[in-house]
């Protein structure tokens, strides 16, 4: 009895000296404005301010003077805000943006040249003909965004054409990168148009096969008092900055490319 | 020698601890989604098992067996571990942070895996001397770390594939996991100990 107590007494009083004395001999001074700046950001780690995860931008802004406070997209002005109250620094406003598959072309609306059984991973289905879809240029829905999305905006759905849920999207763009057809694009948020097609193939051959497709018909573009869409390359551009959302040029949209939010 | 190599090759494969013996499988499946964080925690695992073996074998020779503590063994080496874990912890914060950066959140994990405590009551069952404790618990933590980046590799490649629903998330690991052990099975008969 009193050897099991003074034994493990023992034992547990010398880790307890042995910890106490590794800790002032380990000791680091971390900055605390670091900590709570990991602390105000999202902590998903997606990188898109340009820093190896969350941490790093922590460090980077509250050590370094040059770089600035509103770098994280995935938290937006709140964030930012937050970040410039730490730092001391000014924050210039940021505008919000968040993610778009300029693609329309679902199972239903386009062909399909052969029925791809591969591994689920659109980069793999790109390198067979460039997918099975009959439009080279379309999405081709197996899901490599979703499976990128570190917030889990994006679900692959069974029309092959994955949805974006708008509300968890936090514009950090990147699902962009992953895309081999590259028909995600940024846009800002309350953007009143969007023109879901990607293709550049000439308006005869984008009708046959596909009943969503943008044939560059330039109807939209003439309609348009502010100039805020523009045709090049068979397929239709809006300039969100010029857009006013007045709607008309959906209106003459042949084909429903072009789309009102 | 030709003992101890046998001992390590026994560990790894055939007595995989893991797979055979079905300790530490927590950490099998909850760490097993990324090659990448498998192998850190695989290292980690290693470095800690070999190190905590160690330690323990020294406490049960000088302390518990002399004054016939037999009883008190399981608390005795949680807390031998817990501090050993925490020591290294400490340790590679200051000296090698990339280290243990890599290693993140699995170092402090590692306290409560039972692969750690089964090696270091498992070597005083088998009444193994220092050395061949040594490379009894570094055959163990090889072991473990082959059976989790092997489970790693095929969960990152099931990502890609078309699961039926009911089975996505945990029933298809669980399968890959039965079946990874069937074929360790295999390995039973290579060599007797």
């Amino acid at each position: 009895m009193i050897y099991a107590i003074l034994s493990l007494g023992g034992m547990g009083l010398l880790f307890a000296m042995g910890l106490a004395l590794a800790s002032k001999v380990f000791a680091i001074k971390v900055d605390p404005k670091i900590e709570e700046a990991i602390e105000a950001l999202p902590g998903s780690n997606c990188g898109a301010c340009g820093y190896a995860g969350c941490k790093g931008y922590a460090e980077a802004v509250t050590t370094d003077p040059e770089v600035r406070a509103n770098l994280c997209p995935a938290g937006g002005e709140e964030i930012a805000h937050l970040i410039g109250r730490i730092t001391g620094k000014e924050v210039a406003s940021a505008q919000r943006r968040h993610v778009l598959i300029k693609c329309a072309g679902s199972y239903d609306q386009v062909g399909r040249s052969f029925i791809y059984d591969g591994v689920l991973d659109c980069k793999a289905a790109t390198l067979l003909f460039g997918g099975d879809k009959d439009c080279r240029y379309g999405c081709l829905g197996l899901g490599s965004c979703a499976y990128a999305c570190p917030f889990g905006a994006i679900v692959a759905k069974e029309n092959g054409l994955p949805e974006i849920d708008l509300r968890k999207c936090t514009g950090c763009g990147v699902c962009i990168k992953t895309c081999p057809k590259g028909v995600i694009a940024l846009v800002p948020d309350g953007s009143f148009c969007h023109v879901l097609c990607s293709s550049k193939d000439k308006g005869v051959i984008t009708k046959k096969i596909c009943k969503v497709g943008c044939i560059g018909c330039r109807l939209c573009a003439k309609e348009c008092e502010n100039g805020a869409i523009l045709v090049e390359d068979n397929i239709a551009v809006v300039l969100y900055d010029k857009c006013t959302g007045c709607g008309r040029c959906v209106e003459k949209c042949p084909t429903s490319a072009l789309i009102r939010v | 020698m030709e003992q101890l190599v046998l001992i390590l090759i026994s560990t790894v494969l055939i007595n995989n601890f893991v797979l055979v013996r079905f300790l530490g499988i927590c950490p099998f499946l909850g760490v097993s989604k990324k090659i990448e964080t498998a192998t850190g925690m695989g290292m980690a695992v290693i470095f800690v098992m070999t190190l905590a073996s160690f330690v323990t074998y020294l406490v049960q020779r000088f302390i518990l067996s002399p004054f016939g503590l037999g009883y008190l063994q399981t608390i005795a080496f949680i807390l031998v571990i817990a501090s050993l874990v925490q020591l290294v912890e400490l340790f590679l914060t200051k000296m090698v942070p990339a280290l243990y950066e890599a290693l993140g959140i699995f170092l402090p994990l590692i306290t409560t895996n039972c692969a750690i405590l089964g090696v270091a009551i498992l070597n005083i069952q088998k009444d193994h001397s220092l050395l061949e404790a040594i490379i009894f618990s570094l055959g163990a933590s090889i072991g473990f770390t082959l059976a989790l980046v092997l489970m790693a590799g095929i969960r990152e490649r099931l990502e890609l594939a078309e699961v039926p629903k009911s089975l996505q998330g945990a029933p298809i690991a669980l399968i890959t996991a039965g079946l990874l052990s069937l074929a360790f099975m295999g390995f039973s008969g290579l060599v007797k100990m």
